[in-house]
């Protein structure tokens, strides 16, 4: 649990000062701060992930969550800070790394089957200018069976319902045959039977020794589904056991809009770097 | 400066149809069908090409880049006259078009980038101050003492009769290339398209990627300026996988569609404009896929308009069904006497012909029975009557008790929902309903 960071861009010996990280952590964030636009959305985030648990990232809108993710995935660069799988920077590990976009976040017209899209998990095991070969045609099929969705293989995506669309996407997912997985919102808009299947893979894979860390909206569930639980309100507010952080006083503090401070200090960062005098 | 051909001289040679079929078979003399074979090719390579512009949703960026050629091929003309006064070969206007299209391309992103303007409206910025130098560089051209000036203005429109045999073989080669690139990379672009940032996640370089993709975009363009001409070439790389996407669901089956429906509308075209040297070539061929796209939107078997209209038709049948069956089913619990076709019109908000027809349609399929002026249900109607009924009352009780949709608009969404519930959605409603304790609707 970190408090309120005294400085806004640490420098290298700030870094060197903070306490060592496991090189077994599938994943160490160290001092990071990103901001969009000059406007900062994560402030000096610090966070150990352990070996073979689900955590839930939590925290109302606005509060970072996909930001977090997307960084940890070099989708964005970092206004400061770094992050670490297994010790090592995440251009070295990426085909150890799974990843679970948010559904909304491409074209479901898009003319590719279910079996096309879970075989995209494949693609970097393929290669350049290679054919999808028999066998990478099975192992994405074998994905598909494990989300329930064999039966729908060569169904236009278009043509999925919501959840089996996230189905399919978490298949993707799981023909890459990854170490550890990071999920966006997998539970979203999801039917009953969804919901069911997505966890019990999340389970599968924890059996496997794989750390599966997931963007989840519904607090409610978060003790039922989950280990851990990082709590996020553009910084972290706790993280650890489900058990220990999930106290009324952590989620007050991560929902309860005591960070307006911080708010309106990004949003004046913000309107700083547009050029406009406060 | 040859203005392009007038298509309002009425002095047109109509070919005999012994002329067609040489053409058509590239029997018609060398030039000729180097001329066709090349234009093919190219629109084959558009196809191709286009398709993945057309998925990456980027395909107007084609039309900034061919519009921006402009001032590079009236600059290379120049340089060319100043320095050794052999402006006209073709390799080195084409160049010029390429670096200017480029950078119109360039100054596009750039404007996107570092202002809050969106891509349409930097497009059309970039797409005609490019397009507005190159007019004012030709005319300076025109007024130059250099020769051979004649002919750069077919590059705005196009004139395939007009290309030399080499020339045609330039194009043909280049199309070529931009062909085995795009077939060698199907899988890798699929991707980039799809998925950008999931194919970044998995290591692929999206924007080296990107890059080929937006190159594949420019060496079409340059290679079709010639055949079709800038102001048009972006109809080649747009109309044909558009027209495409109304027969498949499958990339690969879209690209192959898209290639041969380019293919073969710069055949015609060419053929048309070998035929009849004042044809504009490039708006031949680019109607020509207009029209095989027009067919396209019409008839395709599931995603064309008279597909779709006739599915549209069925189901608002259905709905009137639903309803009139409903209206008998509640009427025959409360009144005696059956009701009047026009009567059961008004009821259910139908004209009186329209309430005439229904009322024919369901006697002939049996739901309903003529009992005197009046009508009926059928064993058959009264048990499917009663099955609608049932599930607009769980749905209406469902939008009240579940999703907490204010009483007074349930019935008009409750109206439209329950001509579309599977069995397996009833069931689930009427779990759902069971669990949550039952009562009666509010």
């Amino acid at each position: 649990m970190t408090t309120l960071p005294t400085h806004r861009r640490p420098s290298e010996r700030d870094l060197s000062a903070r306490p060592e990280h496991s090189p077994d952590s599938p994943l160490s964030v160290h001092a990071l701060t990103v901001a969009y636009r000059r406007k900062p959305v994560l402030w000096d985030i610090e966070y150990e992930a352990p070996i073979g648990r689900l955590v839930a990232i939590v925290g109302p809108n606005g509060a970072g969550k996909t930001t977090l993710i997307r960084t940890c995935l070099g989708l964005i660069r970092p206004a400061a800070g770094r992050v670490e799988f297994w010790g090592q920077p995440y251009r070295r590990v990426r085909t150890r790394v799974g990843y679970v976009p948010q559904r909304e976040s491409v074209d479901w017209d898009f003319p590719v089957s279910a079996l096309d899209v879970a075989a995209m998990g494949r693609y970097a095991k393929i290669g350049w200018c290679r054919p999808v070969t028999r066998s990478h045609k099975a192992a994405a099929m074998h994905a598909l069976g494990r989300v329930g969705m064999d039966r729908f293989a060569t169904r236009q995506i278009s043509q999925l319902s919501g959840g089996q669309q996230q189905r399919v996407f978490l298949a993707r997912a799981l023909a890459q045959e990854a170490d550890m997985y990071f999920m966006d919102e997998p539970l979203a808009g999801v039917d009953a039977a969804t919901e069911r299947a997505i966890i019990e893979i999340l389970r599968e894979l924890r059996g496997e020794g794989k750390t599966v860390i997931v963007v989840h909206h519904d607090i409610q569930t978060v003790p039922e589904y989950f280990d851990d639980a990082l709590l996020l309100n553009m910084r972290v507010v706790a993280a650890g056991p489900v058990s220990e952080v999930f106290t009324k006083q952590n989620l007050q503090a991560t929902y309860g809009g005591r960070l307006t401070l911080l708010a309106d200090a990004a949003e004046a960062l913000a309107r700083a770097g547009r050029g406009e005098i406060p | 400066m040859s203005t392009p051909a007038s298509i309002t001289d009425a002095g047109i040679d109509w070919p005999t149809l012994g002329e067609l079929a040489h053409t058509l078979t590239f029997t018609a003399g060398f030039n000729a069908a180097v001329v066709v074979a090349s234009a093919s090719l190219l629109g084959v390579a558009a196809g191709i090409v286009g398709a993945f512009a057309l998925l990456r949703k980027r395909a107007l960026m084609g039309d900034a880049l061919a519009h921006a050629t402009l001032p590079g091929i009236a600059a290379a003309f120049i340089t060319a006259a100043l320095l050794g006064g052999q402006g006209r070969r073709l390799e080195v206007l084409l160049l010029g078009a390429a670096v200017s299209g480029v950078l119109g391309v360039l100054c596009v992103q750039l404007i996107v980038r570092h202002t809050r303007l969106r891509e349409d409206a930097a497009i059309g910025i970039v797409l005609s101050c490019f397009f507005g130098l190159g007019v004012v560089l030709l005319s300076a051209i025109q007024s130059m003492s250099v020769g051979d000036q004649g002919g750069l203005a077919s590059f705005i429109y196009g004139q395939t009769a007009a290309m030399l045999p080499r020339d045609a073989v330039l194009t043909g080669v280049v199309a070529l290339l931009a062909l085995i690139a795009a077939a060698l990379l199907i899988k890798e672009f699929t991707l980039v398209c799809f998925n950008d940032e999931f194919a970044s996640v998995q290591g692929w370089p999206v924007a080296r990627i990107d890059v080929l993709m937006m190159a594949l975009v420019v060496v079409v363009t340059v290679a079709g300026l010639q055949a079709v001409g800038l102001l048009l070439i972006v109809a080649l790389l747009i109309i044909p996988p558009a027209a495409a996407r109304f027969w498949t669901d499958r990339v690969r089956t879209l690209v192959i569609l898209s290639a041969i429906l380019g293919g073969l509308s710069a055949y015609m075209g060419a053929t048309a404009s070998a035929l009849l040297p004042r044809l504009p070539a490039g708006a031949v061929i680019v109607l020509t896929a207009g029209v095989v796209f027009a067919f396209s939107m019409l008839a395709a078997p599931a995603r064309g308009l008279v597909a779709v209209g006739v599915r549209r038709v069925r189901l608002s049948a259905r709905i009137s069904r639903d309803h009139a069956l409903r209206e008998l089913v509640v009427r025959e619990k409360t009144e005696a006497s059956a009701i009047t076709p026009a009567a059961l019109a008004s009821e259910i908000g139908l004209s009186p012909p329209a309430g005439r027809w229904l009322a024919y349609r369901l006697t002939r399929v049996g739901l309903v029975e003529r009992e005197g002026v009046g009508l009926s249900l059928t064993d058959r109607g009264r048990t499917l009557g009663r099955r609608i009924d049932r599930n607009h009352g769980l749905w209406q009780r469902y939008l009240i008790d579940q999703a907490d949709v204010a009483p007074s608009h349930v019935d008009l969404s409750a109206d439209l929902v329950e001509h579309v519930l599977s069995p397996e959605m009833v069931e689930r409603l009427e779990a759902k309903l069971t669990h949550a304790g039952g009562g009666a609707p509010a």
